[in-house]
């Protein structure tokens, strides 16, 4: 038996109405959960990318990739494994003002990347960003404080080696 | 002169005409050929059917008695024909009700163009009378779906439509047009689609795969070949025999490719799967080179995957990318349009005999016609078997005549049984499995059609699923032949029940109505049948009507369908009772 892994699917599509549910369908008909989803403009002008992350095995990744890029509308598919990709997610803390001074979380938020970007009479907002992990564990540092709001996207994703994008730009064109 | 002419022709075409989009939308099936549509009219679609009668010299409508009715029409006129059907159908449960044939449809690769009325632009999402999300609903059984909301849309996303729905790997689509984009107008302008750029129809061949595939095939001892509906679908009957004669390789048919070669050639060796023929299902487990021709590898003809063709070789010549490596791993995957593959091969492959490896299917089929075939077509116990109807058609109608089948017992005899010598000429619900498929998809066949014949084979189940479709053949007075096999049991379920559930009979017994008098309700001819001694006679009549005809044969209930691959079974653990 195959082990399932992390895996994140970049698909490039046209920008119609319709295609997330097209998309995700093709998710929802093998029964696999999607752990991470965004969507966003791409480089190409008009082209839009999709971001799944997903746990399955490679052998399901490889043929979600063929029921992936047989849709009309999806110019092309990719998968990356973990160490092929530089991912970051971003998330949004709201915490009362009265922690603000608090020593504590001064200590706990000096994370790599995170700072302040607003502060009110009432409450102020940390935004950090980085890996699932990274994330997981502010959370875990700043929820003593008493979470207001909680927020966090998707992953987002550059690979490391080349993706086949100037032969996706020479067939668009 | 010559350039006023000219001029003058400009002006005309230049000259825009301001048309409705309902006018646009028959203007643009004209466009593609497309004459004839199957539906049912309703509050949403009513401006596109007032042009069907404004039209009604150019552009013929086909009122069936239910919207799945007309999705089986149309998929029945595509199979026959290859071109795409074309169904009608109002917003809601006008909409909702094509949902099965769409899902046969693109199970099937059957190429549809649905074109269903939405309430207008403004009310959407408002739970509008009549009101669904045909576009949500119907987009994980479709190719590709559209909803128009401005007139202007139609002409180019007709265009779109037709091009995906033929092209490549065939299936449906729908477009999903509100009411006011229908009663609004544009500037009518159309030109055919030949290019999508984030779709590739036919993906390139590779001639480095081909020579491989021929390398392997010429050092091969035991070669077999399995092949599908793509042989049909790419039109490349003659191209696959051609292959298949000069390398001397024993050939089966899936259920979807029957009728690509005809039944009686030499190195036709039946049809694989779960009722298929014996030889070819115990071979698949020894042959070392299986070549796989536009078919899918699916779980009812391969049985158990972990035992299938473990020690074959396997290549798969396809033009879908995803089925590559989907079911079965393939050694060597030749993508592209099976009738340029397929005559690319011939350079590379040799002349070949396989005389000893064809006597070992030959070997086997003696062994099924022995404890199966001869039970099945001549029959000495009393009760008349499916087999021996088959076997009787093909008496009268010498294999010339479409057999439309539906889904059970009798779709596997018909599959088993039926002696085909023209292509296109058995019409299934193979993927799917749809039951009540038969009657409306014969009346698009015949319409497809209209110099065969065609003869829908069906069971007392399926018949009462769409036998209002019985309405249809009266007023388009289609000649459709109607033979429906009564054994008064849903007969594959009771099979199942009585190998594998004890004889627990749970609702798998039918009490029917008097199916004679059914159709003569409908004016239509019709007889009955239950003794050995009238079925040929029966047949005969039936063959020489001119007009449609209904045959009822009264099967013997306990009449099984063998050999049969019991699921999770390897194939060659096939079982001959």
């Amino acid at each position: 038996m195959e082990e399932n892994q992390k895996f994140t699917f970049s698909v490039y599509t046209e920008n119609n109405i319709g295609i997330l549910n097209r998309l995700s369908a093709i998710f929802l008909k093998r029964h696999i959960s999607i752990e991470s989803l965004t969507v966003s403009k791409s480089e190409i002008e008009n082209v839009h990318r999709f971001t799944f992350v997903v746990n399955i095995s490679e052998t399901q990744a490889r043929k979600l990739i063929g029921q992936l890029e047989k849709q009309i509308e999806v110019i092309r598919a990719f998968y990356h494994t973990e160490d092929e990709i530089i991912y970051q997610e971003v998330a949004l803390f709201k915490i009362s003002t009265e922690h603000l001074y608090d020593e504590q979380i001064q200590e706990k938020f000096k994370f790599r990347r995170a700072q302040i970007i607003t502060i009110t009479e009432r409450y102020f907002v940390i935004e950090a960003s980085g890996t699932k992990e990274d994330i997981d564990n502010m959370y875990d540092k700043l929820k003593p404080f008493g979470l207001l709001q909680f927020v966090r996207s998707g992953r987002i994703a550059i690979t490391r080696p080349k993706m086949a994008i100037s032969e996706l730009l020479q067939e668009i064109n | 002169m010559k350039t006023l002419n000219k001029e003058a022709e400009n002006l005309v075409t230049d000259k825009t005409v301001k048309i409705t989009g309902a006018e646009a939308v028959i203007k643009c099936l004209l466009e593609e050929d497309a004459n004839l549509a199957y539906g049912y009219p309703g509050g949403a679609i009513m401006p596109v059917y007032d042009e069907i009668y404004k039209y009604q010299e150019k552009f013929h409508h086909v009122l069936t008695r239910h919207e799945q009715g007309a999705a089986h029409a149309a998929q029945g006129f595509a199979r026959v024909t290859g071109r795409p059907g074309i169904v009608f159908a109002t917003s809601g449960p006008g909409a909702t009700n094509l949902v099965t044939g769409i899902a046969d449809a693109q199970i099937d690769s059957t190429p549809l163009v649905c074109i269903t009325g939405q309430v207008g632009s403004h009310l959407l999402g408002s739970d509008a009378f009549q009101e669904t999300d045909i576009i949500g609903i119907s987009t994980p059984v479709t190719k590709w779906n559209y909803q128009i909301t401005k007139a202007s849309e139609i002409p180019e996303v007709f265009a779109k439509a037709f091009y995906i729905a033929k092209s490549g790997r065939p299936g449906p689509v729908l477009i999903d047009i509100t009411k006011d984009a229908q009663f609004g107008e544009l500037d009518f302008n159309y030109s055919k689609c030949e290019k999508i750029r984030s779709y590739k129809a036919i993906p390139e061949f590779d001639s480095e795969k081909i020579k491989e595939a021929a390398s392997i095939i010429n050092n091969a001892k035991k070669p077999f070949i399995v092949w599908g509906q793509g042989v049909i679908i790419g039109a490349a009957e003659q191209e696959f025999k051609n292959f298949i004669e000069k390398t001397d390789i024993p050939s089966a048919s899936t259920a979807l490719g029957l009728s690509a070669l005809e039944t009686k050639h030499p190195l036709h060796v039946g049809m694989v799967g779960m009722h298929g023929n014996y030889a070819p299902n115990v071979l698949t487990n020894e042959c070392d080179v299986l070549i796989a021709i536009g078919m899918r590898f699916d779980d009812r003809v391969t049985g158990n995957l972990d035992t299938y063709a473990k020690q074959a070789k396997v290549i798969h010549f396809d033009i879908d990318p995803a089925e590559i490596d989907k079911n079965v791993k393939t050694d060597v995957a030749v993508l592209g349009d099976v009738k340029q593959t397929l005559a690319k091969i011939m350079q590379y492959v040799d002349k070949a005999n396989h005389k000893n490896w064809m006597a070992e299917f030959d070997k086997l089929y003696e062994i099924e016609k022995d404890k199966v075939i001869d039970n099945q077509l001549n029959p000495t116990k009393e009760g008349l078997t499916m087999g021996e109807v088959l076997g009787g058609i093909n008496k009268e109608t010498n294999g010339d005549a479409v057999i439309v089948s539906d889904v059970g017992q009798h779709q596997m005899f018909a599959c088993r049984y039926a002696d085909f010598i023209k292509t296109r000429s058995s019409v299934t619900s193979g993927g799917l499995g749809t039951m009540g498929f038969a009657l409306p998809a014969s009346i698009g066949a015949k319409m497809g059609v209209p110099e065969r014949e065609v003869i829908a084979v069906i069971g007392d189940g399926g018949y009462q699923m769409t036998c209002n479709e019985l309405g249809t053949v009266l007023q388009t007075k289609a000649a459709v032949k109607i033979v429906v096999l009564n054994n008064n049991y849903l007969g594959m379920v009771r099979q199942w029940q009585e190998l594998f559930f004890d004889k627990r009979y749970a609702s798998t017994e039918m009490v029917s109505p008097d199916f004679v008098k059914l159709a003569g309700a409908y004016d239509i001819k019709a007889q009955r049948v239950s003794k050995r001694e009238d079925l040929e006679g029966a047949i005969k009549t039936m063959i020489s009507s001119k007009e449609s005809y209904f045959l009822e044969v009264v099967i013997e209930q306990e009449d099984n369908v063998f050999p049969m691959i019991p699921t999770g079974a390897s194939v060659s653990d096939i079982r001959l009772s």
